[in-house]
């Protein structure tokens, strides 16, 4: 090493030994791995699979009313409502994805809480028994699709009283759009909140 | 719930180990420093085009060559940033990156951690997530992989010089084995509904009559990269919880099993360079029992639920649902948890933020240990390889004989940098931690009140200087305070570790390999596994029980007191 210091022209190829082939490696898989596979990924995906490259949306008489990947705000009684979202300044909002970084301690997760419940409970009647806990917390990503069964059914009394249904018929319904989930119980089975407000009827 | 998680978890260790064998003997030629046979043509037209000559570098050009490739990707990543608005692919118009935020983006993304202080669909055009940061989900990990094959010919190699070329290896590392491997995940992932477009966001209005903006972009690609190199940086803010980036379970399972696969390859790829397979299951086996005690320690937290919220009248037997998603629930949210921490991945699936106290501890505890649970791919190995010569020589100390491990007698110069790499990461988590504490600019980011604040920082600083990423996200890090403190962090804590590994690698390979004797202390049984998990755990524990105890097991207590 010290002949090297000692000697300006050896340092010089020494250093460019190093930083010239970095250089070179470093631009020439920038090309391949950041343009070359994103692109060629972009291709395929757009030729053999476009419909889930492009947002799994869904289409109602020639308009898109929604993705079947992610929830929308739903609060209105007659409407099964989805979890409460976090996102930056509006529920739902699928640009700025997001939970709500409460602590299990912080005061102003429990006023949350008994806040939505006292909202839910205002607004219908609800199925006995205690509040599912998915329904009156926010997702981690703010755009959760799904309420567990249990949610769903907890609102079964208030929408079917709204839309002036029978409430075993709903229950039907709600239970054919339920999903089970791997190795679970009915207890850990879920329902894509759009889809089932979708195929909703009038009474 | 239990039994679910339990299921679950047994397939995905059966599914792992069965692909440490083939996913090792891929990388064993590689990390032996050569390609198999018809593969020779192909890697010497490739070396060729990027003018690469094979030859072999000692352990100063080789930290040399790694310092300076990281450097120059660091700036590159630095000025794309600062140069998106005037770039190309960039439907949403998105300006320049602030200074402090792009600096440490830059440091974030080349460490391997992928801490994230910004919000991906709010701040990066589509060519710096591209060309930017997914380039550098490849090279950091290639850079990962190719320490840990310096470090594996240390002990392999007799009374050489030689650690191999670190050119060849970011290159062959890069497009031998995870350029494929992301290819074939991105399009699966595609399959189950993850993003693939360069489209601008999609406006339209909702069922209920609201307008609703999705945000758009090239998520697949970057997605598959993100796991398999364990880098962890969402494209979006909230990572693998988004549904456009982790939509199923089955996509769930497979980014765990991506984060692992080639940590664990690794482990079966030591074992074949060593001539003894047995090694490498050894360090399999160890990493995997800490791995699943902490997987059921998080489940049996979440599963609980909050007592707090419980006495509001919620069902507070189906979990702690606050930061979760329904459709992984309880079980395959801890299970993510545990694997991106004892990975240093940091995806997330759930707001670690939001887990109760005992279940968020466990996994700033996995990242405290250094991550060597698996790890990061590359820094997971050397990390556990530097435990297990701890071991061996504190159990070298206990019989009163010279310690050895694979055949090199462990000397003063090799402890010396053993003892640097356990020390350096706990000094930058605790001095960091203190300083921010007792800092007006450092007290301002904290989201959550009490001792929930001070675990905010404690995971900051441990899930920076140990590369890992994922945040108790309350945290507002993107604050020049935090910017400058964290990026410093995770540059000291990923090369003052690969520098002193380097120099053992370098000290070990120019050693004679010994013969093994009745006297030697075999490395492949029980005895060693149980010593390698205890000096693993017992260091973790001592460093870092203080902080714990003020931060998450005070609040646990708080919280269990009501």
């Amino acid at each position: 090493m010290q002949s090297i210091v000692a000697n300006p022209n050896l340092a010089s190829r020494a250093e460019r030994a190093l930083w010239w082939p970095a250089t070179r490696l470093l631009l020439g898989l920038t090309v391949l791995l950041g343009l070359i596979y994103p692109l060629a990924v972009t291709g395929l995906a757009q030729v053999l699979l476009p419909a889930q490259a492009n947002g799994s949306l869904i289409v109602q008489n020639g308009q898109v009313v929604g993705s079947a990947l992610i929830g929308q705000s739903f609060g209105k009684a007659d409407e099964f409502w989805g979890r409460p979202s976090a996102t930056a300044s509006s529920p739902y909002n699928g640009a700025a994805s997001g939970g709500s970084n409460l602590g299990p301690a912080n005061p102003a997760l429990a006023k949350a809480v008994a806040e939505r419940i006292a909202a839910l409970k205002a607004a219908g009647p609800v199925a006995p028994g205690p509040v599912p806990a998915d329904l009156v917390t926010a997702s981690a990503s703010g755009l959760d699709p799904h309420i567990s069964l249990a949610a769903a059914l907890y609102q079964v009394p208030r929408i079917a009283k709204v839309r002036h249904l029978d409430a075993g018929k709903l229950q039907q319904l709600v239970l054919q759009q339920a999903e089970n989930s791997w190795f679970g119980s009915q207890a850990t089975a879920r329902v894509n909140v759009l889809r089932l407000n979708m195929v909703l009827p009038r009474g | 719930m239990m039994l679910q998680f339990f299921c679950l978890q047994g397939v995905f260790m059966l599914l792992l180990t069965l692909s440490a064998h083939p996913m090792g003997a891929w990388l064993a030629p590689l990390a032996a420093g050569r390609v198999s046979g018809r593969w020779q043509r192909v890697d010497a037209m490739l070396l060729r085009m990027a003018g690469i000559r094979d030859e072999g570098m000692g352990w100063r050009q080789y930290a040399l060559a790694v310092l300076v490739f990281n450097l120059l990707g660091a700036l590159l990543l630095y000025a794309l940033q600062r140069l998106q608005g005037l770039l190309p692919l960039n439907p949403q118009g998105m300006g320049a990156v602030e200074v402090g935020s792009a600096f440490n983006t830059a440091i974030s993304f080349v460490t391997n951690t992928n801490w994230q202080g910004y919000a991906g669909e709010s701040t990066m055009s589509y060519l710096t997530q591209m060309v930017g940061l997914a380039v550098q989900n490849f090279l950091s990990a290639a850079t990962g992989i190719a320490v840990a094959f310096a470090l594996m010919r240390g002990f392999t190699r007799r009374e050489s010089a030689d650690l191999g070329n670190f050119w060849a290896d970011v290159l062959r590392v890069s497009v031998y084995v995870l350029l494929p491997l992301s290819i074939v995940l991105a399009l699966v992932l595609v399959q189950q509904g993850v993003l693939q477009n360069l489209s601008g966001y999609t406006t339209y209005t909702t069922l209920a009559g609201h307008a609703q903006t999705l945000a758009m972009g090239p998520v697949a690609s970057q997605e598959a990269i993100k796991m398999l190199g364990t880098n962890g940086g969402g494209f979006f803010n909230a990572n693998s919880a988004h549904p456009f980036e982790n939509p199923t379970e089955l996509t769930n399972l497979l980014q765990m099993l991506a984060i692992f696969l080639i940590p664990a390859g690794l482990t079966h790829a030591f074992g074949r360079l060593a001539g003894d397979r047995r090694q490498g299951w050894a360090i399999y086996i160890a990493m995997s029992v800490i791995f699943i005690a902490c997987a059921v320690a998080v489940m049996a937290a979440e599963s609980q639920g909050n007592p707090l919220l419980t006495a509001l009248g919620i069902d507070g037997g189906s979990g702690n649902w606050e930061g979760k998603e329904v459709r992984f629930g309880m079980a395959a949210s801890s299970l993510f948890i545990t694997v991106t921490t004892a990975a240093s991945c940091g995806a997330v699936n759930a707001m670690h933020d939001s887990l109760t106290a005992l279940g968020g501890m466990v996994p700033m505890w996995l990242m405290q240990l250094g991550e060597v649970v698996f790890g990061g791919v590359g820094s997971g190995l050397y990390g556990m390889l530097i435990f297990a010569v701890l071991a061996v020589f504190v159990a070298g100390l206990m019989v009163g004989r010279t310690p050895e491990y694979l055949g090199k007698k462990i000397e003063a110069f090799d402890m010396k940098m053993v003892a640097l790499v356990i020390l350096t990461t706990p000094a930058l988590v605790l001095l960091g931690t203190a300083a921010s504490v007792l800092l007006a600019p450092g007290l301002a980011g904290l989201a959550n009140p009490g001792m929930h604040g001070f675990s905010e920082v404690l995971y900051a600083f441990s899930s920076a200087a140990n590369n890992n990423g994922s945040a108790f996200a309350g945290l507002s890090a993107n604050t020049p305070f935090y910017n400058a403190m964290l990026g410093i962090a995770m540059w000291l804590g990923r090369f003052a570790i690969i520098v002193p590994v380097l120099a053992m690698a370098g000290n070990l390979a120019a050693k004679k390999t010994l013969a093994t004797t009745n006297g030697s202390m075999p490395t492949h049984g029980g005895l060693f596994i149980s010593l390698l998990v205890g000096s693993v755990l017992l260091v973790g524990a001592l460093t870092y029980l203080p902080a714990l105890a003020l931060g998450p097991v005070a609040e646990h207590l708080m919280i269990w007191a009501h």
